[in-house]
């Protein structure tokens, strides 16, 4: 069993990484290695990333869940992340959080899909506590029945990673580069894109989201800013960019 | 059914702030050996076949993906092998024992839920030629198993 430890009023320790605009697949690879090569506590914030790009889960088939021909045509960068989870577009109005943990920082939670996704929403509700009608739903996070974030994890034997991809606001035309999926929460009932989600902007602003989550994840943990996480040359993520040869091929698979 | 009781006791479990809860007893086999991260192994001779118990396959959830050491890999025990996708989550499988793959499943390539409704026979993931017989000395049998799984979900 690892060393837990302990700060502040006996909490584990946790270390807060903020960012702003840092490309997309960078910090995937940066998540994947603090998840499989640190035995510390991570909160990793991104700020909005620095182009728009689509990212998928570990098992995503482009030609399923991407309209291919206008990704190749507009050179929309399309990334397989070491998650499991649905597929996102994201861009500078993406806000990303994501928690790295030992299983023993938050002993009270099984390191299983569900009990992190509920853990994950009960801070969340402090942060949205007077603000807006936030809930999980399903695996989402919602404001009423429309999502406004989407949540993905991984978990090893003793730690495990839950990462979220906030709208905090989007482009409408984005989204016509997403096809419908089609394994979707029931919630969903068919509606397209712009009819489930919707922005985080209407109820807070950038900064006050960002804070508040830092001061929801300082009632579980004893946190403290870190300026660069370390990094580890011996370590190859698996997260990575599709090629567009690949995506050409998927598009010719799709027609077959 | 099973689906809609499990998102009804996560719904309810975070309106409540109690942990999720599972099936009371998962079932076992006896004759199978497992890993305190719920794999079993199923000894024959110098080769194991291997795959995750009831117990895990609950706790994770529907299996939509598989991810499959290749034939010919070395595993170690203890450490990861290939993962399962369920939910939202990669979750990693971990061997029972050392060895080399010698068979995967590829069934679940197109069928990843027999993890979920076969664990301990079409589920099956690899099989693996030992390279330390006397590793598995070190893993439960069925009985020390449901001990330990029933321990577990009472935190």
């Amino acid at each position: 069993m690892a060393t837990r430890e302990v700060g502040r009023v006996g909490l584990p320790l946790m270390n807060i990484v903020r960012m702003k605009g840092v490309p997309i697949l960078q910090q995937l690879e940066m998540e994947e290695c603090l998840l499989r090569t640190s035995s510390d506590n991570w909160c990793i914030i991104n700020d909005g990333t620095d182009s728009p790009t689509i990212v998928m889960g570990i098992s995503g088939k482009p030609a399923e869940l991407v309209e291919i021909s206008p990704v190749l045509e507009d050179k929309i960068p399309v990334i397989r992340r070491f998650t499991g989870g649905g597929t996102v577009i994201v861009d500078h109005g993406t806000i990303f959080v994501s928690f790295i943990c030992n299983k023993d920082a938050v002993a009270d939670v099984q390191p299983y899909p569900r009990p992190i996704m509920s853990w994950s929403s009960l801070l969340y509700r402090k942060v949205f506590q007077g603000i807006a009608d936030f809930r999980l739903r399903e695996n989402d996070y919602v404001f009423g029945h429309r999502k406004f974030g989407g949540n993905a994890q991984s978990i090893t034997k003793s730690r495990w990673i839950h990462h979220t991809s906030f709208l905090w606001d989007y482009e409408t035309r984005n989204m016509s580069y997403l096809k419908l999926p089609k394994r979707a929460p029931e919630y969903r009932l068919a509606r397209d894109h712009l009819d489930f989600i919707c922005p985080m902007k209407d109820h807070l602003s950038r900064s006050d989201f960002i804070n508040k989550t830092i001061d929801a994840a300082s009632s579980h943990f004893s946190v403290s800013s870190t300026i660069k996480p370390p990094s580890n040359l011996k370590f190859t993520p698996n997260s990575r960019l599709l090629t567009e040869q690949e995506l050409e091929a998927a598009a010719m698979k799709s027609f077959q | 059914m099973a689906m809609a009781s499990r998102l009804w006791a996560s719904k309810a479990a975070s309106y409540l702030k109690i942990s999720t809860f599972n099936r009371a007893f998962a079932s076992v086999v006896k004759d199978l050996k497992y890993a305190d991260s719920h794999e079993w192994a199923k000894i024959d001779g110098n080769s194991a076949t291997i795959g995750i118990t009831d117990h895990a396959q609950d706790h994770l959830g529907d299996v939509v993906y598989v991810e499959l050491p290749e034939v010919g890999a070395a595993v170690t025990q203890g450490s990861s092998f290939g993962a399962v996708e369920s939910v939202k989550a990669t979750s990693d499988i971990n061997s029972p024992v050392s060895g080399k793959v010698v068979e995967v499943n590829q069934e679940l390539g197109s069928s990843p839920g027999l993890v979920n409704g076969s664990p301990y026979e079409d589920g099956w993931i690899m099989k693996v030629e030992l390279s330390n017989a006397d590793e598995v000395k070190s893993l439960m049998d069925s009985d020390q198993y449901s001990k330990f799984c029933e321990e577990e979900d009472s935190h």
